[in-house]
């Protein structure tokens, strides 16, 4: 692939995700301003490279997994439970994980930040766990499973209003690149 | 050096009588108008410290500037301005001809001398009550190297405040916190430490891994925090003489975060969060041996020790909502002890054991509160936006918390217990997670 071609393909992808990610407020999937979607943070893992994203139109690519499944799940003030569109987007996690048995992925949980720090880190790995418990009962390998909480400490908006603590309540899915095990 | 305790009956009166009048506005928590039933502050005079000799007159209105602005600070006392002496001090040991300070409504009248020979140097003080004309008190003084100077200035402030209100001070005493930089989305946070005046601020951390929530030990010279440097959460422990620095507490499987020292420094109690649940668990640093003290379905976090180290406050949302608890230092059966409308969080209990600090919010709002050890007398000190963690001054007369306006940045803030007072603590940039540290030796 030409540089050109990659640059057009970053573009394209980008525009795909602000038309198919309304809520995520036109960040690049997991992977984008949040900083946090798997490639931000000190993560040893090593993060997404743009390059790998693949084209969401193929359906064993990552930028399919972000774009069109959905990386990420919403949760209620101070809840951890998943309800019926969130049990939708972890089902379509959990085939495209299925069918893409070489990915690993951590599983991020996030709070909004209107509580205490320390109880949002708390908050965070409960949500995060309950999106792992959900994707192991889909069949996914729990060892192929990693969470990690952020508590409050990376909204991925910050307007300090409601319509903004709605999506920074959330867990983010974030392949992490092929297996080493 | 003794610490002298002659509290002249006069001065130590009109502070209580004006603490006690406060105390009405107090009983009822949700009132936050501070202003009211003003306190009025002791006025005091603080002419510039007598230079002893020349290389000392470099410090002599700066040792006097740093004194006034921490008593002025405290609410307490309020600075009679040097344009309306009549009396000079020029030398430290003449006699003080009261009627001069009198005159303009002095009730304390601090002077001082310093003088400083190579990098070394001597500050002297005294206190008198000018109303009876008498010293309070024996004079002070302090060497040290002159790059301390503050730190000297600091130890007149407390020892005038000791003198004058028969508790022990805070003012040369130091806050670790975290400083902020860079997007909301991709905050970059660097462990920090800093006077409790906001000066001679250090990192102690390059931020390239996020940290969160420092505490200082009893003696000052361990920090313990939380750091994602490994990318999951756990904590560090940091020696501040040395600049050691090791991982400590790890539960395989587990997040651990929330670190808190016992008061004689040698364990500490923290959270360990895995499989959707949080617990307390206790550390002996030592050994490295690890006891878990909290096994509920639910959140325990934000722990903190009574100072006997009997007792660990936490809170936790077992009954569905989070509240305040109180339990035993080794586990076993907790107590609630919160019951107010609303949320409770960051319990810290108070240096001097009777009280414990928290974070509460209610109808969208938050506050920082105090209440009895048992939660009785709550009362909240503070409302806005976003106000949280809470952390004693040494002496427990003040907190200093975390304050976000709606939109804005953090920044630290210091409150009285009795809810006056309410100052931003200054910082070089945006700033969260305060933990104020002992009065220095």
């Amino acid at each position: 692939m030409t540089l050109t071609s990659k640059i057009l393909l970053v573009l394209a992808t980008l525009a795909l995700a602000a038309c198919n990610n309304p809520r995520g407020g036109g960040t690049f999937g997991g992977g984008g301003a949040d900083g946090f979607g798997g490639n931000g943070g000190g993560f040893n893992d090593g993060g997404i490279q743009t390059g790998n994203l693949g084209d969401p139109n193929d359906p064993n690519s990552i930028a399919h997994f972000q774009q069109r499944i959905g990386d990420r799940v919403f949760f209620t003030v101070d809840s951890s439970s998943l309800n019926e569109e969130a049990r939708s987007t972890l089902n379509g996690q959990a085939r495209w994980l299925t069918s893409n048995p070489q990915y690993t992925i951590v599983i991020e949980g996030h709070a909004d930040e209107r509580g205490t720090r320390e109880y949002n880190v708390a908050l965070g790995e409960r949500r995060a766990n309950a999106v792992m418990q959900y994707l192991v009962s889909q069949g996914i390998s729990a060892n192929r499973l990693r969470t990690v909480s952020y508590g409050k400490e990376r909204p991925v908006e910050a307007c300090a209003a409601q319509r903004c603590w709605d999506v920074n309540r959330r867990s983010v899915t974030a392949v992490s690149g092929a297996r080493t095990s | 050096m003794t610490r002298l305790f002659h509290f002249l009956p006069a001065l130590v009166l009109v502070w209580l009588a004006t603490f006690v009048a406060a105390l009405p506005a107090q009983a009822q928590p949700l009132r936050l108008q501070i202003t009211e039933g003003v306190i009025e502050p002791m006025p005091f005079a603080m002419p510039a410290f007598v230079p002893e000799n020349s290389a000392g007159s470099q410090y002599s209105e700066s040792l006097a500037r740093v004194v006034s602005a921490n008593l002025t600070n405290t609410g307490l006392f309020r600075e009679i301005p040097r344009s309306a002496h009549l009396g000079r001090i020029s030398s430290f040991d003449a006699s003080v001809n009261y009627s001069d300070w009198r005159a303009i409504n002095t009730q304390a009248l601090i002077t001082g001398a310093v003088s400083v020979s190579g990098n070394r140097m001597n500050v002297k003080f005294r206190l008198f009550d000018v109303l009876s004309g008498q010293q309070i008190g024996e004079g002070l003084q302090f060497g040290g190297s002159t790059e301390n100077w503050r730190r000297m200035a600091h130890k007149v402030s407390d020892a005038v405040y000791s003198r004058i209100t028969g508790e022990s001070g805070y003012f040369d005493s130091r806050v670790v916190f975290i400083s902020e930089s860079g997007s909301r989305g991709n905050r970059t946070k660097r462990l920090a430490i800093m006077d409790q005046d906001g000066e001679n601020m250090q990192y102690l951390t390059d931020g390239r891994a996020l940290v969160l929530g420092p505490r200082m030990s009893a003696t000052g010279e361990q920090i313990i925090y939380t750091t994602y440097e490994t990318g999951t959460p756990r904590i560090a422990l940091m020696n501040t003489q040395t600049g050691q620095r090791q991982l400590v507490g790890d539960i395989p499987g587990a997040m651990t975060f929330s670190p808190r020292f016992s008061p004689d420094g040698r364990s500490l109690v923290f959270s360990a969060a895995r499989g959707g649940n949080t617990d307390l668990y206790r550390l002996e640093i030592g050994s490295g041996q690890i006891q878990q003290l909290t096994s509920s379905p639910s959140i325990a976090t934000a722990p903190s020790f009574s100072p006997d180290g009997r007792q660990i406050t936490f809170e936790s949302d077992r009954s569905g909502t989070s509240q305040i608890y109180v339990m035993p230092a080794n586990g076993g059966e907790a107590r609630r002890i919160s019951f107010g409308q609303g949320r409770y969080s960051t319990p810290v209990w108070s240096p001097r054991g009777d009280m414990i600090a928290f974070t509460k919010s209610n109808a969208g709002r938050f506050h920082i509160g105090v209440m009895r050890t048992d939660g009785s007398e709550e009362r909240l000190l503070t409302a806005s936006f976003l106000d949280e963690g809470p952390t004693w001054s040494p002496n427990g007369r003040v907190v200093k918390f975390t304050r976000e306006a709606q939109g804005g940045d953090p920044a630290l803030f210091s409150v009285d217990i009795s809810g006056r007072n309410l100052r931003r603590v200054p910082t070089p940039g945006p700033a969260s997670d305060p933990a104020w540290g002992p009065l220095l030796p």
